[in-house]
């Protein structure tokens, strides 16, 4: 799919949107971009030819009913999947600027982690202190000077707004901390080794309604430092969040546009009825 | 057939009935419990009792000899620590390296299936089995000789399916989100095994150690097999000398005996004062198992204490 689509697509989808936006305003610069990407579990075939743009410090929600193949899609991109035998991908998810596929066998899984990050459902602490939980993947790569450390650690804490809250505390487990709180020890985690894009798979399911919010602002917020494809099966949450939504049903994105246009004007039936309640 | 039941007394009727069943089940298991608690109380305080007059400083430090009253578990004791530390140096690494292996590295296909079931398996083969591999194998083939060495590693191999067993079974239970966690930050095969797997599985794999440590320390077929000696009035050379370079392994090659071969000898001689002797040994070698089993306990609490998922 080259830009001249995406402009069309857009284009369509915004065409009647309410609150009204910007006509012709053309589509932020790319930073990924999934080319005809299908991945199969063993003989099972989780997602079909799917057809994605990634935008640059934009933050694109994936949407859909369980067993859509949201979660497949997000983990294509840090190449999660290769850790399990029998999965298979078909076609190319291309990163920018440097054109890399990140699904060719001569690119090394871990180089591809090593730029994308990622946010699991669950908060995944290591059983280490708060310090290690951040410092890991500088340790990964080899950082070892103390001062450098403990500058990004503290810069990661802030930018996920965990830092006031445990700068005195550096030393206790990272298990210590409430959910909402260990889940933005993760997110420093995953921001301390500066990736280029971050993935969030549904970050907020295991949280209450304030740590969902404070989670969802600092989402809003890290936009401006890393590009951010976050999976929700909350759709608030993602009219909330993001700028751009897909809705995938089936192994396939039904719809994907601007998020404000997706969901005040549908084009398809079926996301209509997904997003309005009457199905899903 | 009763209906459902309706109304409050109906409903109290049944779950009088429920509990009925509790009360009986509870009772069974404080049976069973008692069996098996009483049993083993009652062999250690008559072992005590019976070695009692012999639980003294000179036993430690005596060799055995031909009148009871004279005789010690000197170089029993010695020979079993010495025994149980060859055996833990080569347990444990070759343990815990096949057990990571197979969980975290092996290709899942049948020949790693076959292997998995082999080695569930090695564990149920009677040790006298591993004492004939062992004369076979360190005493002639490697000409080891009657040695510690040749003992501990006999011991080695009959733990070495506990430990593995041990450390995969500690290794299934780190939660999959953390193992991915460490993917996801770009952590190669290795370092997630060296940063995470391997230290979150510890508490899991000393306890497999010292479990698979406590069963060896009263093995006797197998040492019997490999020709320990019954009676050994010497000590094996000191592991630290005088001269450079100091550390000798000379104690590897010495002739031994340990623990339950000592109760073995004494419980076959026919003097009542021997018996003495055997059940004082039998005592001392019941409470070092409970000894390292306590350890076990203490150090898995230790450590489990700081890993939570």
């Amino acid at each position: 799919m080259d830009s001249t689509t995406h402009a069309t697509m857009l284009g369509s989808a915004t065409l009647n949107a309410e609150p009204p936006v910007a006509l012709n305003e053309p589509p932020p610069p790319l930073k990924a971009e999934s080319r005809n990407l299908s991945f199969h579990y063993g003989n099972f075939q989780a997602l079909k030819a799917v057809d994605l743009p990634v935008y640059e410090h934009k933050i694109t929600a994936l949407i859909g009913p369980s067993g859509c193949g949201k979660s497949t899609f997000l983990r294509c991109f840090n190449r999660m999947h290769d850790l399990y035998a029998g999965n298979r991908y078909d076609g190319q998810i291309v990163l920018q600027p440097d054109n890399t596929d990140l699904l060719a066998k001569d690119v090394d899984p871990i180089e591809v982690r090593m730029r994308i990050g990622m946010v699991f459902q669950k908060p995944n602490p290591f059983p280490k202190t708060i310090y290690e939980n951040v410092a890991y993947g500088l340790r990964v790569r080899g950082v070892t000077r103390k001062n450098l450390l403990d500058e990004k650690v503290e810069d990661s804490l802030r930018s996920a707004a965990l830092w006031e809250e445990v700068k005195n505390r550096m030393n206790e487990m990272g298990s210590n901390l409430s959910g909402g709180q260990q889940q933005r020890l993760c997110i420093a985690r995953a921001l301390a080794t500066d990736p280029e894009i971050l993935l969030f798979d549904e970050p907020t399911s295991a949280l209450d309604p304030i740590a969902t919010a404070s989670i969802e602002e600092l989402v809003s917020e890290l936009k401006s430092k890393v590009t951010i494809l976050i999976v929700t099966h909350n759709m608030q949450q993602a009219a909330r969040v993001s700028d751009y939504t897909a809705y995938m049903y089936i192994g396939q994105v039904v719809e994907f546009g601007r998020t404000d246009a997706l969901f005040f004007k549908p084009r398809k039936k079926e996301t209509e009825d997904y997003i309005t309640g009457r199905f899903g | 057939m009763a209906a459902i039941a309706q109304n409050a007394a109906e409903i109290r009727a049944l779950i009088g009935k429920g509990r009925r069943w509790d009360t009986i089940f509870v009772a069974l298991g404080i049976i069973c419990l008692g069996i098996g608690l009483l049993t083993f109380a009652t062999l250690f305080f008559d072992m005590a009792i019976d070695g009692w007059s012999r639980l003294n400083p000179e036993f430690f430090t005596q060799f055995p000899s031909r009148r009871a009253g004279q005789a010690g578990i000197l170089s029993a004791w010695v020979g079993t620590t010495l025994v149980m530390l060859v055996t833990a140096f080569f347990a444990v690494p070759l343990g815990i390296g096949a057990g990571v292996y197979l969980e975290e590295y092996a290709p899942k296909h049948w020949i790693t299936d076959i292997i998995e079931i082999n080695i569930t398996n090695l564990a149920g083969v009677p040790s006298i089995v591993y004492g004939l591999l062992a004369l076979g194998l360190f005493v002639y083939a490697f000409g080891l000789g009657q040695s510690i060495l040749t003992a501990g590693l006999t011991l080695a191999l009959l733990i070495l399916p506990i430990v593995i067993v041990a450390t995969r079974e500690a290794i299934r239970g780190i939660p999959g989100v953390i193992r991915e966690g460490a993917y996801a930050l770009g952590a190669t095969r290795w370092q997630t095994v060296k940063d995470h797997i391997v230290p979150y599985s510890m508490p899991g794999i000393l306890t497999g150690v010292i479990i698979g440590l406590s069963r060896a320390i009263g093995e006797t077929a197998p040492i019997i097999t490999i020709g320990a000696l019954t009676f050994i009035a010497f000590l094996p050379p000191a592991p630290i000398t005088d001269v450079a370079p100091y550390i000798s392994f000379e104690w590897l090659t010495a002739p031994f005996t340990v623990m339950p071969i000592q109760m073995f000898n004494w419980t076959s001689r026919p003097e009542e004062a021997f018996q003495h002797n055997a059940a004082a040994a039998g005592f001392i070698l019941v409470l070092m198992t409970l000894t390292m089993n306590g350890l076990a306990i203490w150090l898995r609490y230790r450590l489990r204490k700081h890993i939570k998922w």
